[in-house]
Order: C-alpha cells, then sequence, then structure tokens
C-alpha cells in the first residue's frame, strides 16, 4: 500500500544506485588528490609566481615577430599537407570501415581496427615516433598529423557512408554501371558535403596541433616556442603566443566559412 | 520481349515474397501489376534486373537468360532494362543533365564517366529527351531544386536514356499527387508507343492500372492470382486479389481467374482457372 | 522530336565558382601551394630511404616490448596512476569552476555584460593547446603533477562550459517561467527551474570530459605536469625504445579503458 503522507522522487533500487555512484566519484576523487601528493606551498606562491611572469612577458617582444614568420608558415604548412595526406588516405580507410561498403568482415575489422589504432595515440606520441625516424623537422610533422587525423576522418566520413540513401546507388546500378562508377555517381555526391566539413574540421584543429609537435622538434612555431622558454627569453613567449592565437582564430573562421560555404 | 517463369525468391528471414510467378511482356504492352502491399509486387520487379536475386526460376530478355550471367555480362543486360523507382532514386546533389546522362554510364569508361565526359550523340539525346519530357531549360538544375513530378520526369528521361528493350516502373505514383500521377502516366504509356517498347508498371491504384494498361496482372501473397484485360477485373477478381477471397463456382469463365499452383484454402481452383495468353 | 535548330552537342557541369577558367585558376592555386609546402619539407629519396632504415631500426628496437625489469614496471604503474588521478581532479576542480561560467555564458538567462564575459573566458580557454598551458603552469608552480591538474582544469573549462551553455540555451523556457511565477527568487528560479533540466547532461559531459582528460594526462608529462608523459619521454631520449613502445601500449590499453568506462556509463544515464 502506498503512503501518501511521504514523497519519494525515485524508487529505492534507483536511489542506491545514485547512492553507489555518487560514493564511488567521491571516493575516486579522494584517492587521487590523495596519490597526487600535492605540494600545496607551491600553490600558495602560484600567483605571485604568475604575476611575476606576466610582468617579465609583458610588454611582448615586438622586434621578434619578423623570425617567427617563417616557423609561423611552416605551421600552417604542416597543417594543410597533414590535413590533405589525411584525408587521402581516409579515403579507402572509410570505405573499409563502413558497413555498406566494406567487402567482408575482415576488411571491415581492418578499418576499424586501423581507425582505433589511430586515434588513440596522441599526436605529439606519433610526433616523437616520426622524429626517431625521420630526425628533427617539418617532414616528421606532417606525418603525425597525418597519421593521427586518418582515425578521425575516416571514422566521420564511414558514418557518412554508412548514412547515404542506397536507392541512389542501386538506380545507377540498374542502368548497367560498374561498381565504381556506381560509387562515382551514387556514393560520392551524397558524402561530398560531409568530406569537405570533415576536411576543414580536420584542418583547424590540425593547426592547433602543429603548434606544440614543435615541442619534441617537430618543426612548426613549437620548436620557437619551447626554445624561448628554455632561455627564460618571456617577452618572446608571449609575442609566439600571440601570433599562435592569431593563426588559431584566422584557420577557425576560415573553416567556418568553408563549411558553411558547402552545402 | 520478357519472359518470366517460375519466379521465385525467399529471403533469408524465410519470409516468401514470390512463390513461382510466371508472366510473359510482349510488343509494345503496358502491363500493370496489382496487388495488396506486400504480395510481391516489387520484389518481382527488382528479381527482373536482379537489383535483387531470385531464388529460383528464369527471366529471359529477348532469349537471354538474365539469372544466369554474372559481371559484365549481367551489366549489359541491365542496360536494356530501364528501371524508375518510387522514390525517383535520383543522385539529389548533380544537376538534372548529370542524372539523365547516368543512364548512358553501361557504355562509357569509368574515367570518362569520371569526368562526366560523354558522346555528343548522348549529351544531343539527353537535350532531345528533356524536351520530351517536358524539362526543357532545366538542364543545370539540381535534382534536389525540383518538385516530385519534376524528379519523376528526370527519372524517367535518365531511363529513356538507356533506350532499353523495356521499362520496369517500381510504384512510379505513389509519391505524387493525383494530377501528377496522371500526367507521369501519360508520358510512360506514349513512350511505350513511340519507343515501341513494353512497360511492366507495379502500381497500387486500381483505376490508374484499369485506366492506363493494356493488360493488367493481379498478384497475391507472391502467387499470381489474375491476369487479364482490364474489363475483365470486375469484382471477383479484385475481391480476390485485395481480400483472398475463394473463387466461387461458375466463376471462370467470365473472371478469367488464374491461380499457379492453388490458392490457399481454394479447392475449386482447378475449375476456375483459365490461363490467357 | 526534330528540333529546328541543330541540336546541341555538349554541355558542361556548372560550376560553383564564378566560371570555368576561376575553377581551373583555384586548383591551380591549391596544387602549387601544395607543392610549395612538401618543397618546404625538404623530402626527398635519400630522405625517404634514410628513414626507412631508421624505421627498421625502430621496430626492431621496439619489439619485443619490454616488461622484464621490476623498477621499470613501477616506473609505469606510477606514471600511469599519476596520470589518471591528474584527469580525475583535474575534471571534478574544472567542472566545479565551469558551472558557474556555463550560467554566465548562457544568453537566455545571463545578462548582456555577464553573458560577454563568460564566452571570453571560454574563448581564452579553448585557444591555446593543452601542453602550451601546461608548459605556463610548469613555470608557475613548477615541475609536477600540480602544473598537470591547473592546465586540465583550465582547458576542461572552455570545454565543458562551451558545450553546457549551449544546453541550458536550449531549456524549456516554460519550466523556468512556471517556477518564477510562483514568486522563487532568482536563485531559486536556477535551482528549480534549470538545473534539473541540466543534470542529467551534466552528468554525462563530466564523464566525457574526464574520458578526454585522460588523454591528456597521458601526455603532459612531456613538457614536466605530471604523469606518464615524462617516463615516455625519457625513455625516448634514452633511446630506450623496448620501454619506449611499452608506455605506449600502456597509455593506449588505459585511454581505452576510459572510453569503454565513459561509453558504458553514458549509455545507462541517457
Amino acid at each position: 500500500m502506498t503512503d501518501y503522507r511521504t514523497w519519494e522522487r525515485r524508487t529505492p533500487r534507483q536511489r542506491i544506485g545514485r547512492y553507489v555512484l555518487i560514493l564511488l566519484g567521491i571516493v575516486a576523487a579522494a584517492i587521487s588528490w590523495q596519490l597526487l601528493q600535492i605540494n600545496y606551498s607551491y600553490l600558495g606562491t602560484a600567483p605571485v609566481e604568475f604575476m611575476d611572469l606576466i610582468n617579465r612577458m609583458y610588454p611582448p617582444n615586438v622586434g621578434y615577430t619578423g623570425e617567427i614568420i617563417t616557423p609561423l608558415i611552416e605551421t600552417v604548412h604542416i597543417a594543410i599537407l597533414g590535413t590533405a595526406l589525411a584525408v587521402l588516405l581516409s579515403v579507402p580507410v572509410s570505405l573499409l570501415g563502413a558497413e555498406n561498403t566494406t567487402l567482408n568482415r575482415y576488411t571491415f575489422l581492418l578499418g576499424k581496427f586501423i581507425i582505433s589504432a589511430s586515434r588513440s595515440v596522441n599526436v605529439i606520441i606519433w610526433a616523437l615516433v616520426f622524429v626517431i625516424v625521420f630526425g628533427s623537422g617539418a617532414l616528421a610533422g606532417t606525418l603525425a598529423v597525418a597519421v593521427r587525423s586518418i582515425g578521425f576522418c575516416s571514422k566521420l566520413i564511414a558514418e557518412a557512408i554508412e548514412e547515404i540513401d542506397p536507392g541512389q546507388v542501386e538506380a545507377i546500378t540498374a542502368t548497367g554501371a560498374n561498381p565504381i562508377e556506381a560509387a562515382i555517381y551514387g556514393i560520392v555526391p551524397q558524402i561530398k558535403p560531409a568530406f569537405i566539413g570533415v576536411a576543414t574540421y580536420r584542418w583547424d584543429i590540425n593547426v592547433r596541433a602543429s603548434t606544440i609537435i614543435g615541442f619534441v622538434g617537430a618543426g612548426g612555431i613549437g620548436v620557437e616556442l619551447n626554445t624561448s622558454i628554455n632561455i627564460f627569453a618571456w617577452r618572446q613567449v608571449l609575442t609566439i603566443l600571440l601570433a599562435i592565437l592569431g593563426i588559431v582564430i584566422v584557420s577557425e573562421v576560415v573553416s567556418a566559412y568553408l563549411r558553411r560555404k558547402v552545402r | 520481349m520478357l519472359s518470366v517463369t517460375d519466379l521465385q525468391k525467399t529471403y533469408p528471414s524465410g519470409d516468401e515474397a514470390l512463390k513461382g510467378v510466371s508472366l510473359d511482356v510482349t510488343g509494345n504492352q503496358t502491363v500493370a501489376m496489382i496487388g495488396p502491399s506486400g504480395a510481391g509486387k516489387s520484389t518481382f520487379i527488382r528479381c527482373v534486373n536482379r537489383l535483387t536475386e531470385p531464388t529460383g526460376g528464369s527471366v529471359e530478355l529477348d532469349g537471354l537468360d538474365v539469372t544466369g550471367l554474372s559481371g559484365t555480362e549481367l551489366r549489359e543486360a541491365r542496360r536494356d532494362m530501364g528501371m524508375i523507382f518510387q522514390e525517383y532514386n535520383l543522385i539529389e546533389r548533380l544537376t538534372v543533365m548529370e542524372n539523365v546522362l547516368s543512364g548512358r554510364l553501361g557504355y562509357v569508361s569509368t574515367w570518362d564517366a569520371f569526368r562526366r565526359k560523354f558522346a555528343g550523340d548522348d549529351i544531343a539525346r539527353a537535350y532531345e529527351v528533356l524536351e520530351r519530357v517536358g524539362l526543357e531549360d532545366h538542364e543545370n538544375n539540381r535534382a534536389d531544386e525540383l518538385s516530385g513530378g519534376q524528379r519523376q520526369r528526370v527519372g524517367i528521361a535518365r531511363a529513356v536514356l538507356q533506350r532499353p528493350k523495356i521499362l520496369l516502373v517500381d510504384e512510379p505514383t505513389s509519391s505524387l499527387d493525383p494530377e501528377t500521377s496522371r500526367d507521369v502516366m501519360d508520358l510512360l504509356t506514349e513512350i511505350a508507343d513511340e519507343d515501341d517498347i513494353p512497360v511492366l508498371i507495379n502500381i497500387h491504384e486500381v483505376d490508374l492500372a484499369e485506366e492506363y494498361a493494356e493488360r493488367i496482372v493481379g498478384l497475391r501473397d507472391g502467387r499470381k492470382v489474375f491476369e487479364g484485360d482490364p474489363e475483365e477485373l470486375d469484382g471477383t477478381a479484385r475481391g480476390q486479389i485485395y481480400r483472398g477471397e475463394e473463387i466461387p463456382e461458375g466463376a471462370g469463365p467470365t473472371g478469367k481467374v488464374r491461380a499457379e499452383a492453388g490458392v490457399s484454402g481454394d479447392s475449386t481452383a482447378e475449375e476456375g482457372n483459365i490461363r490467357r495468353t | 522530336m526534330a528540333t529546328e535548330q541543330s541540336p546541341r552537342r555538349t554541355w558542361s557541369r556548372p560550376t560553383a565558382f564564378y566560371n570555368h577558367y576561376v575553377k581551373w585558376a583555384v586548383y591551380v592555386v591549391i596544387t602549387v601551394f601544395l607543392l610549395w609546402s612538401a618543397w618546404n619539407m625538404r623530402i626527398s629519396p635519400a630522405r625517404a630511404v634514410e628513414g626507412w632504415d631508421a624505421a627498421v631500426g625502430l621496430v626492431q628496437g621496439m619489439v619485443p616490448p619490454e616488461f622484464t625489469t621490476q623498477f621499470k614496471n613501477e616506473l609505469l604503474i606510477e606514471g600511469l596512476v599519476e596520470s589518471v588521478a591528474m584527469s580525475v581532479v583535474a575534471t571534478i576542480v574544472g567542472v566545479i569552476l565551469s558551472i558557474p561560467v556555463a550560467f554566465m555564458a548562457a544568453e537566455n538567462i545571463a545578462p548582456r555584460p555577464v553573458y560577454w564575459t563568460g564566452r571570453g573566458i571560454i574563448t581564452g580557454s579553448r585557444a591555446l593547446h593543452e601542453l602550451i598551458i601546461a608548459i605556463i603552469a610548469v613555470k608557475a608552480v613548477g615541475i609536477g603533477a600540480l602544473a598537470g591538474v591547473i592546465a586540465l582544469s583550465y582547458k576542461t573549462i572552455g570545454f565543458f562550459a562551451k558545450l553546457l551553455a549551449e544546453e541550458i540555451e536550449d531549456i524549456d523556457a516554460g519550466q523556468m517561467e512556471a517556477v518564477e511565477a510562483t514568486g522563487a527568487s532568482r536563485i531559486q528560479t536556477l535551482l528549480f527551474g534549470v538545473v534539473p533540466q541540466v543534470m542529467p547532461r551534466i552528468v554525462g559531459l563530466t564523464i566525457y570530459r574526464w574520458d578526454i582528460n585522460i588523454r591528456h594526462s597521458t601526455i603532459v608529462g612531456i613538457v614536466g605536469a605530471g604523469g606518464i608523459g615524462a617516463t615516455l619521454l625519457n625513455a625516448f631520449d634514452k633511446y630506450d625504445y623496448d620501454f619506449f613502445l611499452t608506455i605506449i601500449i600502456a597509455i593506449i590499453a588505459v585511454v581505452m579503458l576510459g572510453e569503454l568506462i565513459s561509453t558504458y556509463v553514458r549509455g545507462r544515464i541517457q
């Protein structure tokens, strides 16, 4: 019998479930906090240190601007070439990784494996690997950006391929076209907007990524940033940060414009 | 001529969509196939050009057994069968002209197809056909800018450009309003006449079938239960097609009803059958 | 259907650019640009051959990954535990800081100046990469997990507040008005009219961001901000490629586990 004098929002089972979840969260937080053994004296001095840093950074070193133009251009090159390479390679990978275009179960698994392998390793780790292979420089950075982007692009393009209207492909098949022609006419036009959208979106992300791969020697503005920090040239650091901010904003605007333009 | 013998289709799920249907389509006849939803009309048409793989029986087009073909041979056979779809199935993001020219894809190389390079004759003919279906000056519109009726006309133009030996038409009017439906049906019968090819149409509007078809085929539960002239489609025949009613005694001579291997629950099928050829 | 005039035998596809010349010009510009980029990289056959040799060497050096020495195993576990702990703490701190920012940045409930402040905080947080924030944090509070927690929390604000603000902007205004109509104060309106509507989203986003923070916490160590990243860079600097591969495999395992948990829990909540 229901007791009408009390009101409960949830059933007891639900409530216990929620409490357990919340408890788990709190325990995890407490343990994590404990494990980090944070020295709070550092936290106490942090505001002072931070203000000190800002004082040393300001004003930015305007004279340094000329020197960072070349690395900035290199950063953009890395982002564009890396994205172009990734987009090119993600065409076959996404065809394998989409349920309706893959050849058989094994090719499907292969596609899925490439996608998740590429996605689960951070771009900076890929950069480390390619620096070992090709030595320091923009080439390693470009490949790192490309390899990291393949998974992202392929995943989204594969999803677009899975969502196409099969009727259009069927209609082309019914005219006696071969499978490649059926793909050119039936699939390509349908996924073109998604394709361009993914490419520009990823390029935008890659501009950010290519600003930091220089930390491990893979080219771009990150190299200058790392050097400036290591020699405590804080006014140069601020100049570089502002420049990075600039290209990030520009790339975001360009990418948003391109995505709007393609219907 | 198209000659279908004992066509069967059992889906992997165990659904028997076609339980052995035979049909001949010849000359420049317009044949309408009617029947309730799920009777197997679409499956039948799709089995003819093998968009759906039949599990038994045979399809012959001008003496060529289509059911045994594969690869290039199948594609060459498909070039001779123009198909028109219920949902138009146009390439929505391409222009009308590209959609129409895609009817020639079976004849051009893949590289030319990629570059959208078609023979001058094909382009001249595409303009001609567009005019014929009433879409002149629309060649540069994108397909998704057109209305339903216009899209179906593009679909027809695409099929006509194949110079097919038969038109297979799957529910051409289900997505259209009544008036546009008539225009489309007019156009289809006109093409059958002028190009001298037969047209096999799946349709669920019985009145349209009666008005436009020269012959009507009734399908129910994967079996052919009626075949005859539009005038012969009387109440009895309709009852049998749409409600699965038993054929009354003595209905044979006028009803022209035929059941392939005995309609379920129909013990008098033998006497009721008259095969019309 | 014979027409009077001679039939047109050519047709070219209308282009998205102004005309076909512009189209080709654009293509040429893009190609030249890509070639210039490639030239800038100084890609040469000699380099490719060299790279191939190095790659073979790397693979030989990496395989098999090293799981043997007690010392390195402890180092690995220690680094991973620190990474995960950092991700948990940073997520909680970040989310707590984000919630007020999200309310500030929601167009439908915040007054104009507050709204622009909120948006400004979000943009500032999103603009710079986590490694750049980490490097600055390291300079401010020294090497160690604290810098990592600061960097990740800071990045969490931009992500979390942006998505939560969008959610708040999408809420059913009717429910809010109904609470307001009972004579509730502004804070009470937020608590009863807005918070219940966005609560599931807060929980879902928190777990999602935790998943992302795990990924980031494994790399901020490269600039000294704690976690497994420092160990990774160390192995790399010492040409200890066996251990390098071991660490990468361990990172992938932890990242995938985090993703699995996150997907599962979010699935249960929705």
